[in-house]
């Protein structure tokens, strides 16, 4: 998120994009309530009349994997109506012209067809988001996760360049992230291009200082992604994976395919609390403890990062994860030896520029938003206040290309998943819980209208 | 309540704005006696339970009677007698319990937008409840315990932590919840090893809310299921094999495959449910000791 979970309390307009907040993201939903009572607009653009549509001030129920007509045609009436904010758009952006250009065909009317949303209803909300006061957008994977998700959000960005509405407070681009520790998880480098911090591992000086810090040799050709992984798996060149705390048999699309690619391997070892669809296939399990049983961090979605805290000891057998990786490494020949998180943590700051600043000491009372550069640094409450990390941003033109799957005769639905409120991704956890009394199995939602065939 | 000088009658703290030369006096003979005698009345009318009570120890009935020495009271008469509702698994209703402060029936509207309860009758058979009595459930609630956490005595409670354990045995842990990206802090109630209950943490982004996962879904942690032995897999059936055996299988594999198909023949996931630490060293596990930047975890997806 560019901005804090509180600011969108101050919004004086909220668009929602694709965000199923008060099921998904529950307690930030209550942040949305609180600015609609102090009188903020809220418009909500999602395929389903959800329980934040119900609440919005309008609702732009856009055709699903359509966004990019509609942001597009938002883009071309403002700058047709010359209302998008000139003095930012001149002082910190470039690519105007180009983004104007491949606005050409893009009139409201011509998004209605697309999208299915009115003409009229395009540009009134064109003109309430480039005219508030302080317009707030919120998205989650209903604009990203798409074959077009990078360009959906480019699209959502060059609208919140072209209106200034980023960099103040209460303003800004904030895709609210899904799981507890997926902030934390990329800023750590568990990507295969970055390390710590995103530093490019194909940055020559950024490796010297990493194989300074870890004295080893460090490769220079980005990894695999996890989708190259499965596939690379299947083709026969991935022989091995080591899966921790995940259940990608569920969590991810075409659970064939990833099953198919991890019986291929060679060697599979999951680390996990339960014996999951996933660690079923493996020929090592080892058991890891809970979050209450160890000590650490995780980072929110607002680049918070706040304290994980021992509760009780872990349950009989299993072991903290910090604890088995570190085991694991000294049977690989690389030993790795800690005291405890702490002191990972302080190996951490001293190699991640945005956590410089960040201590367990400084994190006792309450968390710090990133980037946190030294230690009399308070963090960083939102983002872009003066300048974008690349200097000037850029209007990037997008095209729009229809969803890769439409509904034709043989599969006649769309089906669109989501998250529920009362359990968690895979059910690892929430499924073992009391919860399954009121919510013990998924249900299909139908559209009423649907015929009964 | 406090009194304030010149003023005829003792006005409510929460509702008055200060002004300027107000003289405010908040623990006078006359705020005392009538803070006492409005306890009087509302034990008159509550049931005698603080033995069994979960709240007792963090009750606000108990610790203002306590402080102004209130023993039974001089007035008698008829109690109010509800059944207690227990038809849903999260939150007991004991609204014989309920002192009628209203805190639950304004969290519940205003900041949560979502008026599930609220006072019906009038005069003494005055009761907070849901539409035309019905379970919680059925009448919208989404137990986020939001009421519960507001609740000053034992009319609402966490049905899970009952009878497992006095307020005063229980130790309190402020951590972050381990679901959603939100980050809210919360209190995990110990007692012995096991973690018996959840409240919010009163700090961080949440303040005194958190959702159904953040307050009751914390079964999991001692659920029979937990892995507690490292399983290795021979001729299609899982062994349970000792700590050592299953990281010296796991090391001398991976080694081996290292050597005959090389580094990036590996690769790791990561997670992002795991700490930032234990991210940060499967990142230095695959990239130094293993030679490879496969990793990567489900951000993606
Ligand atoms: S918060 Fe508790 S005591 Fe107050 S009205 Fe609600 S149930 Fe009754
Ligand atoms: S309590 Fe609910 S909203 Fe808060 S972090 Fe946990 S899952 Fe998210």
């Amino acid at each position: 998120m560019t901005n804090s979970i509180d600011e969108i309390a101050g919004a004086s307009l909220i668009l929602a994009i694709g965000t199923n907040t008060t099921e998904a993201h529950p307690v930030i939903s209550l942040r949305i309530r609180k600015a609609l009572q102090r009188g903020a607009k809220l418009i909500v653009v999602d395929p389903r009349k959800t329980e934040l549509a119900e609440l919005a001030t309008s609702h732009l129920q856009l055709k699903p994997g359509t966004d990019i007509a509609l942001f597009n045609s938002m883009a071309r009436y403002i700058l047709g109506e010359r209302i998008w904010n000139k003095e930012f758009v001149a002082e910190r952006c470039e690519g105007l012209e180009g983004l104007r250009e491949s606005l050409g065909e893009f009139t409201p009317e011509y998004a209605q067809t697309i999208t299915g949303i009115p003409a009229a209803l395009i540009k009134e909300t064109a003109r309430a988001y480039a005219q508030a006061e302080r317009a707030t957008i919120l998205y989650t994977m209903g604009l990203t996760q798409h074959a077009c998700g990078t360009d959906n959000v480019l699209a959502v960005a060059n609208l919140a360049l072209l209106c200034g509405q980023i960099g103040r407070e209460s303003t800004g681009l904030n895709p609210l992230r899904g799981q507890n520790n997926v902030q934390g998880a990329c800023d750590m480098g568990g990507l295969p291009n970055v390390l710590p911090g995103y530093q490019q591992v194909q940055d020559e000086g950024n490796r010297k200082i990493f194989s300074g810090a870890w004295g080893a040799a460090l490769s220079d050709k980005p990894g695999l992604t996890l989708g190259e992984m499965m596939d690379s798996a299947l083709q026969g060149t991935l022989k091995a994976m080591y899966i921790t705390g995940e259940n990608p048999i569920l969590s991810d699309a075409d659970s064939n395919h990833v099953q198919k690619a991890l019986e291929k391997l060679d060697f599979l070892v999951v680390q996990d609390m339960f014996l999951t669809d996933t660690a079923k296939l493996a020929d090592v399990v080892l058991p890891a403890a809970s979050f209450a049983e160890k000590e650490g961090t995780f980072t929110n979605t607002e680049r918070r990062v706040q304290r994980v805290r021992k509760a009780i000891e872990p349950i009989a057998g299993a072991k903290p994860d910090w604890q088995i990786i570190c085991a694991l490494a000294a049977e690989l020949g690389y030993p790795m030896k800690y005291a405890g998180p702490k002191e990972i943590f302080e190996e951490i700051t001293r190699l991640t520029p945005s956590y410089r600043g960040i201590s367990y000491q400084r994190l006792e009372k309450e968390g710090i938003q990133w980037p946190c550069p030294s230690e009399e640094h308070p963090g960083t409450k939102y983002l872009h206040n003066q300048t974008f990390v690349r200097g000037k941003a850029r209007l990037t033109p997008v095209n729009y290309m229809q969803p890769k799957e439409l509904p034709d005769e043989k599969y006649p639905l769309m089906l669109n998943t989501g998250r529920r409120l009362q359990h968690y991704h895979t059910g690892t956890m929430t499924l073992r819980t009391e919860i399954t009394q009121i919510y013990g199995s998924e249900k299909l939602d139908i559209n009423p209208g649907m015929p009964k065939t | 309540m406090v009194e304030v000088v010149g003023w005829g009658s003792l006005p409510a703290s929460c509702v008055t704005e200060a002004r300027e030369g107000m003289v405010v006096y908040t623990e006078s003979d006359q705020v005392t006696e009538a803070r006492s005698t409005i306890l009087e009345l509302l034990l008159a009318n509550h049931p005698d339970d603080c033995l069994t009570c979960d709240k007792a120890g963090r009750c606000s009935l108990q610790d203002f009677s306590y402080r102004y020495g209130i023993r039974k009271g001089p007035f008698l008469g008829e109690r109010k007698a509800y059944p207690l509702d227990q038809e849903n698994p999260f939150i007991l209703r004991d609204m014989s319990k309920c002192i009628l402060c209203g805190k639950c029936v304004r969290v519940c509207s205003e900041v949560v937008g979502r008026n599930v309860v609220d006072f019906s009758f009038r005069g003494f058979a005055t009761k907070v409840a849901t539409p035309l009595n019905c379970g919680l459930e059925e009448a919208g609630c989404v137990f986020c315990g939001s009421c519960v956490e507001v609740c000053p005595v034992g009319a609402l409670s966490e049905k899970q932590m009952s009878g497992r354990g006095r307020s005063w045995q229980v130790n309190s842990v402020t951590t972050t919840c381990p679901y959603c990206g939100v980050g809210c802090q919360v209190n995990l109630q110990v007692k012995g090893n096991r973690v018996v209950g959840a409240k919010s943490a009163g700090t961080g982004i949440n303040g005194k809310h958190l959702c159904i996962k953040g307050r009751f879904a914390y079964g999991f942690i001692h659920h029979p299921e937990r892995l507690t032995r490292p399983l290795i897999k021979r001729n299609g059936q899982f062994e349970e094999v000792s700590w050592e055996e299953a990281l010296h299988e796991t090391g001398s594999r991976l080694r081996e495959i290292k050597e005959l198909h090389g580094s990036d023949a590996l690769a790791v996931l990561a997670s992002a449910r795991i700490t930032n630490e234990e991210n940060y060293l499967l990142g230095k596990l695959a990239r130094a000791a293993l030679g490879t930047n496969n990793i990567d975890h489900c951000a993606r997806l």
